[in-house]
């Protein structure tokens, strides 16, 4: 039951968002993710967005494995 | 845009387990627990355990919230359907699982004309209440701090619509009070966690942290992909190591060290923290969620006036050792014998989260 997925927000309708993932869409909530934009990638657990994920942290969490896995 | 390949690069493993294994050489044994039913299943896909060094063992502890719902709740739910005019919805897993006779679940329930409804999101139970004004609706809200805040949202969205027929029987619970109870049983004998990466991203990386400022043991919040978990037990096996315990957060790219504060906020304003009990751990001060006085006429235990039964233990089934790490799936007497998911005794092999169904499907 605990599966998250994330998902791209394509259109936004107060707290309610339809959103898209491997060509599939889903209307799911986002009430606590504030000025969420059609764009935003979330991570979607039980019908609810429950975080933003971002371009930059994605590079950065990749960075950071680099760095784990290159140390000596 | 999300990289999901970075962190699925099989060409990464070996450079990976080179270094787990040189720090393993100089630990000795070690035991890491997984306290998320996600990575449970994630561990057991990706095969991580036929890869890692013999002396560096993987155990699933208390992270799957269909698993550590006591049978006692279960018992009181299958009553609760025979109800006329009441309609129980929930996430599919927790309809499969049985009550303390082995067999009588949600589903052969609404076999014998039961009126029982999975559900993917529990804004679906609101939306069915909203449809059929003249039905009970009760959603069985059941998970961790990841689930709390969408089912008070649920709730508040049942007050501002007035609906009069729609309640919620919480059974969500919180991971912190059951890592202490475990951590400070007799039997307890692991080095450090993989801690829930989505757990997580709601409560804060910072939520973790009493493991090295308590305990002295090392904690990774993890993501989920083959790249996060051997990352994960990378950073572990070189904590136990240095013996240096610290908490570390590897799933930077969700977790922030605060976690989702507005989240938070929902869950805080619709409940509190209230005394739960756990299959396997027994009773827990603190460890559940309770719906506020103020919200009282969306809690189901109120307005049913329930209180569940003694727990009745299913004979011969070993689910409270197999969620407490002190027992592997296949040490268990029933495992793959009189227990298998088409017709499961316990709860660890119902849940496609559950340590039982894991071990069946890819031991």
């Amino acid at each position: 039951m605990c599966l998250a997925m994330p998902m791209k927000i394509n259109k936004i309708d107060g707290t309610s968002a339809q959103c898209e993932a491997g060509g599939l869409t889903q209307n799911i909530r986002i009430d606590f993710i504030t000025d969420a934009k059609p764009g935003d990638y979330v991570m979607v657990h039980a019908g609810f967005a429950i975080e933003r994920m971002s371009e930059k942290e994605a590079l950065e969490n990749m960075e950071l494995l680099e760095e784990i896995k290159n140390a000596l | 845009m999300l990289y999901d390949s970075y962190f699925r690069k099989p060409e990464d493993a070996a450079l990976f387990l080179e270094k787990i294994r040189k720090y393993a050489d100089q630990t000795g044994p070690i035991r890491l627990m997984e306290i998320c039913g996600t990575h449970t299943m994630a561990i057991a896909r990706s095969g991580l355990k036929s890869i890692l060094p013999e002396n560096v063992r993987l155990l699933s502890g208390p992270g799957c919230p269909v698993c550590v719902t006591p049978s006692s709740m279960i018992d009181l739910v299958l009553d609760l359907s025979q109800e006329p005019g009441t309609l129980i919805t929930s996430y599919g897993d927790l309809l499969r699982v049985p009550g303390s006779t082995q067999g009588d679940s949600l589903l052969a329930r609404r076999a014998l004309g039961g009126k029982i409804e999975s559900v993917y999101s529990p804004m679906d139970a609101v939306e069915i209440a909203g449809k059929h004004p003249e039905t009970e609706v009760i959603f069985l809200g059941v998970g961790f701090e990841t689930t709390a805040p969408g089912t008070a949202a649920c709730i508040l969205e049942a007050a501002s619509r007035g609906l009069k027929n729609f309640s919620v029987l919480c059974l969500l619970k919180r991971t912190e009070p059951a890592i202490r109870s475990l951590i400070e049983a007799d039997d307890f004998a692991v080095n450090g966690f993989l801690c829930p990466g989505h757990v997580a991203a709601v409560i804060g990386a910072d939520g973790f942290s009493f493991l090295p400022e308590d305990y002295g043991l090392p904690g990774v919040v993890s993501g989920f992909e083959p790249a996060d978990l051997l990352c994960s037990v990378l950073e572990l096996t070189e904590m136990i190591a240095r013996k240096q315990p610290a908490l570390k957060n590897e799933y930077t790219r969700l977790v922030r060290p605060q976690g989702n504060p507005a989240a938070l906020a929902l869950t805080e304003k619709v409940f509190c923290p209230a005394p739960s009990d756990w299959r396997g751990l027994g009773h827990i001060e603190g460890s559940g969620y309770a719906i506020k006085p103020e919200y009282a006429q969306w809690d189901a235990v109120k307005k049913f006036s329930l209180s569940p039964e003694k727990e009745k233990n299913i004979p011969g089934c070993r689910c409270a050792d197999v969620i407490r790490g002190v027992l592997r799936p296949a040490e268990c007497p029933l495992f793959r014998k009189v227990c298998s998911p088409e017709n499961p005794a316990g709860p660890c092999m119902v849940s496609g989260e559950g340590a039982c169904a894991a071990a069946y499907q890819y031991e």
